[in-house]
């Protein structure tokens, strides 16, 4: 079944078309990518998902409900969670506090009953600071719960990023470019973590990413981006060998020689 | 080492010591300082901000090197010293080769040139000032280089002593009714104090810092350190209950015109408390706060007021909830039209709602209804029981209550999900609201419950003076309440209530020299940007990872 399903979507910008006729699903439980050049418009098609962007043409179906017209608390709260591309944390703010921030679409006590502490607010902070700590040792950040998130090193910003959007509990995650800026090591325990959250908590994952030994490592379906427009999809192996994706990569001339590895 | 570079950073030090003595002494406050004794025929107020001049300069000369050398720290802070002299110098000899300087520079009186020639002529008193400000200079130089046992107490000496020196004022008038009167000349002036207090002071000081040092903080930790956790709460509530002990005997020992200044201080934490939520929490810059105080203090007026413009005679109390209720509404109005604007775009309409406000006031429109220019007369004062509240001391208890209902709403919210969501929105508003954050609500909860205490402050506010004008409630409120929050470190409750002391507090102390308020208002605020920016008292981190225990506990304790 199909978690999300985007048909024919559009997205211009003036005279600029970011996203052309775009067609695209992600299965339940998947783990699929989104690449593409520079300027391909991957980030603006997650922005055309979680609502930073309105898309003037098409219509993207979330378990069923169109996310058309609705804000981006309301598209969190239906189960799509993100991480940006340019690592955007809470900075002032405590690594804990910035997961519970996260937590937002489970916590429903209003300000009145903080005011009185009543039983069900205290009880729902509680078991939240709770959860957040289990969170805070699933993604390794355990011990840095009360630095200043602008404090943590480049690779726990990255991790604390995903904790944050999986603290809102989603159905599904976008992830774009988590491993941006990483060291092979750093990049190789992303990679197993990303796939950590599917095989243990069962989250769809949905990726932008430029490294293709995660790409071709994790993914089982890959949409090739270019223009705007989806030039390939299918497995890695088909990618990979694909000359219209080699050619939007590496230029006509490449694609001509088309043994080219993507991977080098 | 780099002998070349040290020596151009200390000419440079130096001279802009002295350039800006010299600005302070041409506009005239060096010689309106000098009216106001420190310790009586020794130091006054001016003497004590000309000889800081050089001071400072050599200090400044030697900080941030690694090790000074005691040599290298007795030349530069004498060639600082001696720099900061140079263009005091030009001064008392221009006023030599031309002596209609007074023409152009109107506050150059021979008043000021004596007190720069350190009383002697003015050549004599040129070299004078050369040789003091030198030896000053190696003395600032030389506190980096004295070993901490002998600087650390000196510090305290000095610092208690001027400090008391300074708010005199305040000593006095709580001593006065204690000691005899005899007792009260030997220790006190008109203003400032005595040389024998000041003796005392100081060597009093020292004696403590030296003990604290040679094992009295040892001691302390020790035994701190050793008491158990019943033993550590019981601790923490003695020290609560003598906290709000002394803050409800205070107005008692402080007498009548202390009071009113520590009233006026309480209004301005309780704005500062509510503008703290909008721009502390929240980050929502507002520059037109003072339209709330406004709103509050003429739904006041007109509420209960005797006079003509009183529509219903009611009583405070009846009243309050009202004025209160008011800006709250006036907040949200203003909040719902702003929600889409950012940073420089939101103070620029709040800056123009303000003075909306402001203008309405005064204007003819409605000037037969809150009275124009003329103001509102016969504001009604509050009554508990039949006892009518008139002094300053009764309204200290109101404005305490206030205070302490605002420090209790913030601080609960602080730590609640409002409060994290507030945050969230002052960090990053884009992604907070991906986080599921509703922006509407949480920005209009923070305009709301700003405007609450702001409506607050400005209710008490009306009734205790018993009648408002316009013109209180100009732009220069909304930019105080906003410095003092910055000043005393931004989102930081306690902050607030330094912020208040030291920015409205310490002027009414020092009203004498209100000239010059707004200069130094804005020196201050320069210097905090640069040596301080995160405020007097910046709010700290709260744990939350560990100290679970402590937190629960504390959460649990309410069920």
């Amino acid at each position: 079944m199909a978690l999300l399903e985007a048909t024919n979507v559009t997205k211009r910008f003036g005279g600029l078309t970011a996203v052309n006729d775009f067609t695209f699903t992600v299965e339940k439980g998947a783990i699929d990518s989104i690449i593409g050049p520079n300027g391909a418009g991957k980030t603006t098609f997650f922005n055309c998902i979680t609502g930073f962007y309105q898309f003037e043409e098409g219509d993207i179906v979330f378990n069923g409900n169109s996310v058309s017209g609705r804000s981006t608390d309301q598209i969190t709260r239906m189960g799509i969670s993100r991480t940006y591309q340019n690592i955007r944390l809470f900075s002032q703010m405590t690594t804990i506090e910035n997961i519970l921030v996260g937590m937002e679409p489970q916590l429903h006590t209003s300000w009145i009953g903080a005011l009185f502490r009543l039983p069900s607010t205290v009880k729902e902070e509680s078991d939240a600071l709770d959860e957040a700590r289990r969170l805070l040792e699933f993604v390794g950040l355990k011990g840095k719960g009360d630095e200043i998130s602008r404090n943590l090193s480049y690779g726990d910003q990255r991790r604390l990023e995903i904790a944050r959007a999986m603290a809102a509990k989603p159905k599904l995650l976008l992830l774009d470019e988590p491993t941006a800026g990483m060291n092979p090591r750093e990049t190789a325990e992303t990679t197993e973590f990303i796939r950590r959250l599917r095989d243990e908590l069962g989250i769809t994952i949905l990726l932008i990413e430029h490294d293709m030994r995660v790409v071709m490592g994790i993914s089982e379906h890959i949409t090739v981006l270019d223009y705007g427009a989806k030039i390939a999809e299918g497995g890695p192996s088909a990618i990979q060998n694909n000359p219209k994706v080699i050619e939007a990569y590496l230029g006509r001339g490449a694609a001509a020689s088309a043994t080219i590895e993507l991977e080098n | 080492m780099s002998s070349q570079l040290d020596l151009r950073n200390t000419a440079r030090v130096g001279l802009l010591a002295g350039v800006i003595t010299l600005g302070v002494s041409a506009v005239g406050m060096l010689e309106s300082f000098d009216k106001r004794d420190l310790i009586i025929g020794l130091l006054t107020l001016g003497q004590l901000l000309l000889f800081s001049a050089p001071f400072a300069a050599g200090f400044l000369v030697t900080r941030g090197e690694d090790k000074v050398d005691t040599g290298e720290a007795v030349v530069g802070g004498a060639v600082a010293g001696a720099l900061t002299a140079v263009p005091l110098i030009a001064l008392i000899l221009l006023t030599l080769a031309a002596p209609n300087i007074r023409n152009s520079l109107v506050n150059v009186s021979p008043e000021l040139i004596s007190l720069l020639s350190l009383g002697a002529s003015e050549i004599v008193g040129s070299l004078l000032l050369l040789v003091g400000m030198a030896v000053l200079g190696v003395a600032g130089a030389m506190f980096h280089v004295l070993p901490d046992a002998i600087r650390k107490p000196l510090i305290s000496g000095l610092g208690w002593m001027l400090g008391f020196a300074i708010l005199s004022e305040v000593s006095l008038n709580i001593l006065r009714p204690i000691l005899g009167r005899g007792l009260m000349r030997a220790l006190f002036g008109t203003k400032g104090i005595t040389p024998l207090l000041a003796a005392i002071i100081f060597v009093v000081a020292i004696g403590l810092t030296i003990w604290w040092s040679k094992g009295g903080q040892q001691r302390y930790e020790d035994r701190k350190a050793a008491m158990s956790e019943e033993q550590r709460k019981q601790s923490r509530r003695i020290s609560i209950g003598v906290g709000i002990v002394s803050l409800l005997i205070l107005p008692i020992i402080l007498g009548t015109y202390l009071t009113e200044v520590v009233d006026n201080v309480g209004l301005f934490i309780l704005m500062g408390l509510g503008l703290n939520i909008v721009v502390g929490f929240a980050g929502l810059l507002d520059l037109g706060y003072v339209a709330f105080f406004a709103i509050g203090a003429y739904v006041m007026g007109i509420l209960t007021s005797q006079g003509d413009l009183g529509i219903a005679g009611m009583s405070f109390w009846l009243a309050l909830p009202i004025a209160v209720g008011a800006a709250v509404l006036a907040g949200v109005t203003l909040g719902i039209p702003v929600l889409r604007m950012r940073g420089d775009y939101l103070a620029i309409v709040t800056l123009g709602f303000g003075e909306i406000i402001r203008v309405l006031a005064t204007s003819d429109l409605l000037k037969p209804y809150i009275g124009g220019a003329q103001g509102i007369l016969q504001i009604g004062k509050p009554t508990i029981f039949g006892f009518e509240m008139v002094k300053p001391i009764h309204f200290y208890y109101l404005i305490l209550a206030g205070v302490g209902l605002a420090v209790f709403v913030a601080s609960r919210l602080r730590d609640a999900r409002l409060g994290r969501q507030w945050m969230a929105l002052r960090e990053d508003e884009d992604v907070a609201e991906a986080m599921g954050i509703h922006l509407v609500s949480t920005k209009l909860l923070a305009f709301g419950i700003g405007a609450a205490f702001s409506g607050l402050a400005g209710a008490i506010f009306s009734a205790r003076l018993s009648s408002i004008f316009p013109h209180s409630f100009n732009l220069l409120i909304s930019i105080n309440v906003l410095s003092l929050i910055i000043v005393g470190g931004i989102g930081s409750l306690p902050g607030v209530v330094v912020g208040a002391l030291v920015l409205v507090g310490l002027p009414e102390l020092l009203r004498e020299f209100a000239e010059y308020r707004m200069l130094l208002y804005g020196a201050l605020l320069i210097a905090m940007m640069i040596a301080r920016p995160e405020g007097l008292w910046p709010s700290p981190i709260t744990k939350r990872e560990f100290h679970a225990a402590e937190e629960e506990e504390a959460l649990g304790g309410v069920q």
